[in-house]
């Protein structure tokens, strides 16, 4: 590697200053990185930034599937329509508040059960962490199923079990009120996705040095102190990280809302107010502009997350 | 080192290669299959009857084709969308399909229904129930073929309306009465509540009951379609379902209560009166000889025409059913026509009814022996499907059918004063393009 650096190096100077020339030995690494990369590269385009660029595309025009004739230039006046609709503004609400919720209570019991996998005998640490990982291992739409059915006023048991508890009666109808809509929606995808979380801040807490909490203990800090002043601010990467993949999921929720409630109740989320045009409505330009605004969102989360909140994707990775 | 290098680079592209032929191989195969063409029926979940019928009418083509059945989503909604975004991409593979005929207009107007010729127009309508056939028809032209016509029914216990001193048998009730009776018995009336395409299907029955239509221009244009929700019919449906949801008429459940919803709590202690399609009589029969329900029910069991809005004026009961659709863009429309007669024709539309619980568009099918037998209430369906009244018939069904669900739900929200006024503005912004649903 030296001997090719130093190659280039020589060339560089003794031949054309002005342009690099790299030696077959170089070149043939780059095409090598190219074929390496390529494919997945290739794919990345072909999946992500060629569906993002036709929505974008599409949105610009009043496009009907079953008018495929109608279809003309609208501009951005689906835009237009999208922000100055309250049923936008509504479930960009919903949505919001859903991931608040949902991602705070995550990372607080997430975090909990990090540490019981930490500190857990290591006899006992495999089964452990098995156990808790199982609701991340289910498929959404199951766990929605499942969840809709616990709670479902005809077939659900929940009413039965809990009627103990003031409010819960047999006549109480979860998915006809939307606080109560929401209530189960969010216990279901935090049920779901805190052991997600929770392995995150594992690899986290594995990175804090035992012998700066050692330390701390010696010079007699308290349990909260340590948690304070050592644990959290060495693994505040790994948290941020945890939440920024967390927020953005969140922001997505689609599965558990379609399923259980399909949006009554004022608990219509962007993902369901996107599928109901494009897919529903067959409104192919005015749910690809929602969906572009909710792409944009997404976007709008990551630069938060990354500027403001200077989360270092590398280093949660270790790799600095 | 640069030796070894392209001895890699060649094994690497010998192995790339293989597995290139490896891959096309077996899809080259998969192309070269021989034999009889297959028709692809894209059907609606039943009870396994579809599936059936298209193995007889395979035995029956005697190697003209064979049919194969895939199936689609369990809602009606859903359905609709699989079939739409298959067609709009001009999808070959559609022979035949199971339609809900309000989605008809939809896939007809831009030409996704391959034209149904004359000769097989007259012959597929002979002998079918009218409701069908306008069902079945777009801008007067049959562009779909009649299989199966549901409608809904009133069903009741007799012990229930019996207290209350009602006979539906002998005299049509009205929903005035039943709201009373069910308010004065303590007990819950059975009506689809959820918001899904069944509300839309109650709303229409109650306003088309009155006397009025959703649409009145139904062929229109999006920008002219004319909605008739706020008149006299309109304002009736919406006191009707405001009252059974502010007093709880309809149970806890009315807000997510869909046909199978609505026929469990009709089964259990509280049950009194409802309205829901045919299969309700089969599956409780079932659910009898499975032993999961009493035999005393079965006998509790009475049913009788949808009820009225007014006293005196002829009940207007849904319409539903599965038309047969032609896929326009198929390799084989005329052998999927051959196949559609085939699977239409009375004996199996008898066997449908009496194995499935749907029943038949054919009039003759309902003569069947087999059928009396198994749905003793044959007669008033034949009856109901001669004053049923179909959804709107418009293209643009969809944005109708959620705005209405939209506006009308819950029910305990729907208020004569405002609701249809609230309602026809939001759906003329929708299909205007300018407003969100």
């Amino acid at each position: 590697m030296t001997s090719a650096t130093a190659d280039v190096s020589h060339q560089v100077v003794d031949e054309k200053p002005a342009k690099v020339r790299r030696s077959d030995r170089a070149r043939s690494e780059v095409r090598l990185g190219w074929l390496l990369a390529g494919p997945a590269f290739l794919v990345m385009v072909a999946v992500t930034v060629y569906p993002i660029i036709q929505a974008f595309f599409d949105s610009l025009y009043s496009y009907r599937l079953t008018a495929p004739a109608d279809k003309h230039f609208v501009g951005l006046h689906n835009y237009q329509v999208v922000l100055t609709d309250s049923v936008w503004w509504k479930a960009f609400g919903v949505t919001t508040f859903i991931t608040l919720v949902t991602v705070l209570v995550e990372v607080i019991l997430g975090f909990a059960l990090a540490l019981v996998m930490h500190r857990a005998i290591k006899s006992f640490r495999g089964i452990l962490r098995t156990v808790i990982l199982v609701p991340y291992g289910i498929i959404t739409v199951v766990s929605a199923f499942a969840w809709f059915y616990a709670f479902d006023i005809n077939s659900g048991y929940i009413n039965h079990w809990f009627d103990w508890v003031p409010g819960i009666s047999p006549s109480l109808n979860w998915f006809a009120h939307q606080g109560t809509s929401l209530f189960v929606i969010m216990a279901s995808e935090i049920w779901k996705t805190t052991p997600f979380i929770s392995l995150l801040l594992l690899a986290g807490l594995a990175q804090v040095p035992g012998d700066l909490e050692e330390a701390a203990q010696v010079d007699g800090a308290t349990w909260w102190q340590r948690m304070q002043r050592v644990v959290l601010p060495n693994m505040k990467a790994a948290i941020m990280v945890a939440v920024l993949f967390r927020a953005l999921d969140a922001f997505r929720i689609f599965d558990n809302v379609f399923i259980m409630t399909n949006g009554a109740n004022g608990t219509t989320v962007l993902s369901l107010l996107a599928y109901r045009t494009s897919i529903g409505r067959l409104e192919i330009g005015l749910g690809s502009a929602i969906s572009v605004l909710l792409f944009l969102c997404v976007i709008g989360i990551c630069f938060i997350a990354i500027k403001l909140f200077k989360v270092d994707l590398a280093a949660a990775r270790g790799e600095r | 080192m640069n030796r070894t290098g392209d001895d890699v680079r060649r094994r690497t592209r010998l192995l790339a290669v293989t597995t290139a032929v490896a891959v096309a191989l077996p899809l080259a195969a998969c192309a070269s299959a021989s034999g009889p063409p297959k028709l692809t029926w894209y059907i609606n979940p039943d009870n396994g009857g579809q599936v059936e019928i298209a193995k007889r009418c395979t035995e029956a083509a005697n190697g003209k084709y064979t049919i194969a059945t895939e199936v689609l989503p369990r809602d009606a909604a859903s359905q609709r969308e699989q079939l739409a975004r298959r067609l709009a991409a001009k999808d070959s593979s559609i022979d035949i399909m199971s339609l809900d005929p309000p989605f008809i207009p939809e896939l007809a107007e831009p030409g996704f229904l391959a034209p149904i010729p004359d000769d097989v127009a007259t012959k597929v309508t002979t002998d079918v129930v009218q409701g069908a056939i306008d069902g079945a028809t777009w801008k007067n032209k049959l562009v779909t073929i009649p299989f199966w016509a549901n409608t809904q029914l009133l069903w009741y216990r007799k012990s229930v309306a019996q207290q209350a001193g009602l006979d539906p048998s002998k005299d049509p009730v009205t929903w005035q009465q039943l709201m009373d009776a069910a308010k004065k018995e303590n007990k819950y009336l059975g009506v689809q509540g959820a918001k899904a395409e069944s509300l839309t299907v109650w709303i229409n029955a109650l306003i088309e009951s009155a006397g009025g239509q959703i649409i009145k221009n139904p062929e229109a244009s999006a920008d002219d379609l004319q909605l008739g929700l706020e008149s006299d019919a309109g304002r009736a449906a919406a006191s009707i379902m405001g009252r059974i949801g502010r007093e709880g008429l309809g149970g806890p459940g009315l807000p997510t209560a869909d046909e199978n919803a609505t026929l469990t709590v009709f089964q259990g202690d509280k049950g009194s009166f409802m309205v829901n399609w045919p299969f309700v009589w089969s599956a409780t029969q079932a659910a009898v000889s499975d032993g999961t329900l009493p035999k005393s029910l079965l006998d509790d069991i009475g049913w009788a025409l949808y009820p009225q809005v007014d006293q005196g004026q002829k009940t207007r009961p849904p319409y539903g059913g599965i038309n047969l659709g032609i896929g326009a863009f198929s390799n084989h429309v005329d052998l999927a026509l051959d196949a559609a007669q085939c699977i239409v024709t009375p004996e199996n539309q008898a066997y449908y009814f009496a194995t499935n619980g749907n029943p038949p568009a054919s009039t003759k099918a309902y003569d069947d022996p087999a059928v009396k037998k198994a749905f003793p209430m044959a007669d008033v369906i034949r009856q109901s499907l001669e004053q049923a009244a179909p959804r709107p018939q418009t293209p643009y069904y969809n944005e109708v059918s959620t705005g209405l669900q939209e506006t009308w739900h819950p029910p305990s929200s729907v208020n004569p004063d405002t609701t249809p006024k609230r309602s026809t503005d939001f759906i003329t912004a929708v299909l205007r393009g300018e407003a969100l649903l």
